[in-house]
């Protein structure tokens, strides 16, 4: 529920945000906060990991884990990017 | 990079602080968090909807372009599918989630841990960080051995600002257009697979 209630709020903001386009104070008003907002929910996301013992004993579990899931999105998308390229962008260029 | 340290230290000093017990309970409170995501979503989409160049770049498009952030997209899922099958203790839709945060980590972290456990949500943190930090890296290597939109594919969400220079840079500046182009569509889906992935 919570996670359809986020994406209602973004696309309500993405709406607000289109007629904000040239308040330029406000946008970076708003560009701050989003910044501080991460920062803040970063740092509740890092207590509540830090108070969870099965996180912090599993921690390099984690990360070997976490570095896995890196190796295979960045090697999937690289290949199929080499195979669009060759067939959709390298042609037209050398024309 | 240094955005990178800045939010890995706050997560660094929430997690020390929570692992010695120093702050007050209430700050656990789960409803917190959940305020806290809902103002910064609102924010999120009101910072990407503001944005002129966003939508002008959007509209120059032609129709090959929608095929590079496909490419993340399909390229990071399947790739992070693959992954799972040789993980036990990971199913290939928590891979797959992990993945469809297109190396835009503090967004994906913040929202996996929300659905599905802070667990999978520092998967999500770190994995994501070692996208971008590779991406950054990497670069040079990549447009070598992959061609042009290697390091566009690798960069993911980050392609539209913290790994743009150096894409334009080994890259060019035509594709540079297509980086950001990439990363706006990848940035704006990302809550959007995420939830689609997990909830499904």
């Amino acid at each position: 529920m919570t996670s359809y209630i986020v994406i209602f709020l973004f696309v309500v903001g993405i709406i607000i945000g289109r007629q904000l386009k040239d308040k330029e104070k406000t946008r970076k008003k708003v560009d701050k906060s989003v910044t501080y907002a991460v920062y803040l929910l970063l740092f509740l996301l890092g207590i509540s990991v830090g108070i969870n013992d099965d996180i912090i004993q599993n921690f390099s579990r984690i990360g070997y884990k976490a570095l896995l899931l890196t190796f295979g999105a960045v090697a999937g998308s690289v290949l199929l990017a080499k195979l669009v390229y060759v067939f959709f962008f390298k042609r037209y260029q050398d024309k | 990079m240094k955005g990178s340290l800045i939010i890995l230290s706050f997560f660094g000093i929430g997690l020390l602080g929570g692992y010695f017990d120093l702050f007050p309970n209430w700050l656990l409170n789960d409803d917190l968090t959940t305020y806290a995501l809902y103002v910064l979503m609102l924010l999120v989409g009101i910072s990407i909807g503001s944005d002129k160049g966003a939508f002008s770049v959007l509209r120059k498009m032609n129709f090959k372009v929608v095929l590079v952030p496909l490419t993340v997209i399909f390229g990071s899922l399947a790739g992070t599918a693959v992954v799972a099958l040789f993980l036990n203790d990971i199913t290939i839709q928590q891979a797959m989630a992990v993945g469809s945060g297109f190396g835009y980590y503090s967004l994906s972290s913040i929202f996996i841990s929300k659905i599905s456990g802070q667990e999978l949500g520092v998967i999500a943190l770190l994995s994501n960080i070692f996208r971008e930090i590779f991406t950054l890296l990497a670069v040079p290597l990549l447009v070598r051995f992959f061609g042009k939109l290697a390091g566009i594919a690798s960069g993911g969400a980050t392609s539209m600002d913290t790994t743009l220079p150096v894409i334009v840079k080994f890259t060019g500046k035509d594709y540079g257009i297509i980086a950001i182009f990439s990363g706006i569509i990848l940035t704006v889906l990302v809550p959007v697979l995420v939830t689609l992935i997990l909830e499904f």
